[in-house]
């Protein structure tokens, strides 16, 4: 049942059995219309980065452990690095490309600014979009719930202290408690 | 970069086991994935059929009734972790799946998934076999229930054949003066030692005790030795640190890359101590306001 992969397989020579069909996506993508013809193999990061040139979410660890590849299907978040493109087949998809609106940022966007909580960027999209799905969720969490609900998101250099600090000002912007600086 | 497969949508569980009969060793079963395609981009594992059972409706169902709890195998562990019936019926089980690895395995991966893959540092698993729940697999030739404990044979390996599909989980309420704990360590991202215990009192002495160790070895498994050691006793610190050092003793353990044995039964005495003493506690209701 399971066999070691083949490394002399290539994508034009398929391995006997392994011809190429392919399926039809039907998706919404930052609340744009997506229709096309992909390989069920397809990995969802791949699609967006590919053939819809969304580059904000990352491959890195590739094993569901990062966190820089999040994005929200249905308003949850998932990794996309090990996600079927098939997955988002009748759903949405929101990438960080789609947070911004009429050329203002998304007010986490803005509070990750205004706290600094962002250093050399790679964590940011996922952080800001783990984020995102925990206010839509849960409008004022303490910071133990903001911790625990960021804990899969991995951050090497800003830190985890100016992250949660953004995530409670985002969370006050969003109530309309306190003004952008 | 995955090879290429094709997936199918059965719409009943019947349609499910005869596309697993027919594909034989090709297919494998597909539902949150979060374990099934990790292996499958490392190449440790190749299916050219992939049986999607999330189109069959009805098998993420919770409900909890007649003393019986009951979770439909597509399940996610968020959907149990923020369940109102398992948050009153079985906190300590809402409590376990909001630690299980982070927000996207939670949001994606099912209970069901989890417990067939049989990887051995499962949260669920060492709960559900001190919980004495039973497992429902349905084929086309029928409907049986296995006791946890008998569903892990070993690494990554279950009683599941390969025509039967995983679809319900089904957990007995624990009766009166019953508490249950589960205690856990980890360093990484999944845990290096779990422990659950369910103990149930009688006056003033244990009428009964189950211990289930998992992650440690190959399976979640009963420590019987110590639950007869502990029937028939009064609770207290002496008796649990006693019983701790039996369960040290007597869990199946095995070396790990980054956990020695004796780690790791060490692990196994500090948490049984722990779990047996919360679990004495919560069995007070009266006294502790219940768990």
């Amino acid at each position: 049942m399971i066999d070691r992969l083949d490394t002399r397989e290539t994508e034009s020579v398929p391995a006997t059995g392994e011809a190429a069909t392919t399926i039809r996506l039907e998706t919404v993508v930052n609340g744009r219309p997506v229709s096309a013809e992909i390989e069920p193999r397809t990995l969802l990061l791949d699609f967006l980065r590919d053939r819809l040139g969304l580059t904000g979410a990352k491959r890195s660890c590739d094993v569901q452990v990062c966190g820089v590849c999040t994005v929200l299907l249905d308003g949850k978040p998932v990794s996309a690095c090990s996600t079927l493109a098939y997955e988002a087949h009748g759903r949405e998809v929101l990438t960080i490309e789609g947070l911004a609106r009429f050329g203002e940022l998304h007010p986490i966007q803005q509070a990750f600014m205004e706290r600094t909580a962002i250093q050399c960027g790679f964590c940011t999209p996922g952080m800001i979009l783990t984020t995102k799905a925990l206010l839509d969720e849960n409008p004022r969490p303490t910071r133990e719930e903001i911790a625990a609900y960021l804990g899969g998101n991995l951050c090497r250099c800003t830190g985890y202290w100016m992250i949660i600090e953004a995530v409670e000002h985002a969370a006050r912007l969003m109530a309309g408690e306190e003004d952008r600086s | 970069m995955l090879r290429r497969f094709v997936i199918h949508e059965p719409r009943a569980v019947e349609e499910a086991s005869a596309l697993l009969e027919a594909h034989g060793p090709e297919a494998a079963i597909y539902a949150g994935g979060t374990e099934l395609l990790v292996v499958m981009k490392e190449g440790l594992a190749h299916f050219p059929h992939l049986i999607n059972i999330k189109t069959i409706p009805g098998l993420d169902t919770i409900e909890a009734s007649d003393g019986m709890l009951r979770i439909g195998a597509l399940a996610t562990h968020r959907a149990i972790e923020r369940s109102p019936v398992v948050r009153d019926a079985a906190p300590v089980l809402a409590e376990l799946e909001a630690q299980i690895a982070n927000i996207r395995v939670r949001s994606t991966g099912t209970i069901g998934g989890n417990l067939c893959f049989a990887e051995p540092h499962s949260d669920p698993a060492t709960l559900l076999v001190a919980w004495d729940a039973t497992l429902r697999l349905t084929s086309r030739r029928g409907t049986r229930d296995i006791p946890a404990e008998s569903f892990f044979t070993g690494l990554l390996e279950t009683a599941r054949e390969h025509d039967e599909v995983l679809t319900e989980i089904r957990i007995p309420l624990p009766p009166a003066r019953a508490g249950t704990a589960y205690e856990r360590f980890k360093t990484h991202e999944r845990p290096t030692a779990t422990v659950a215990a369910v103990v149930r009192l009688n006056g003033g002495t244990i009428e009964e005790a189950r211990l289930a160790v998992g992650s440690v070895g190959p399976r979640p498994h009963r420590l019987r030795g110590v639950e007869a050691m502990l029937t028939g006793q009064r609770p207290d610190a002496d008796l649990f640190a006693a019983a701790a050092e039996r369960a040290a003793a007597d869990a199946e353990v095995i070396e790990e890359r980054f956990e020695s044995v004796d780690y790791k039964r060490h692990l196994v005495q500090v948490l049984s101590a722990r779990a047996l003493a919360t679990a004495t506690q919560r069995a007070h209701p009266r006294e502790t306001g219940g768990d």
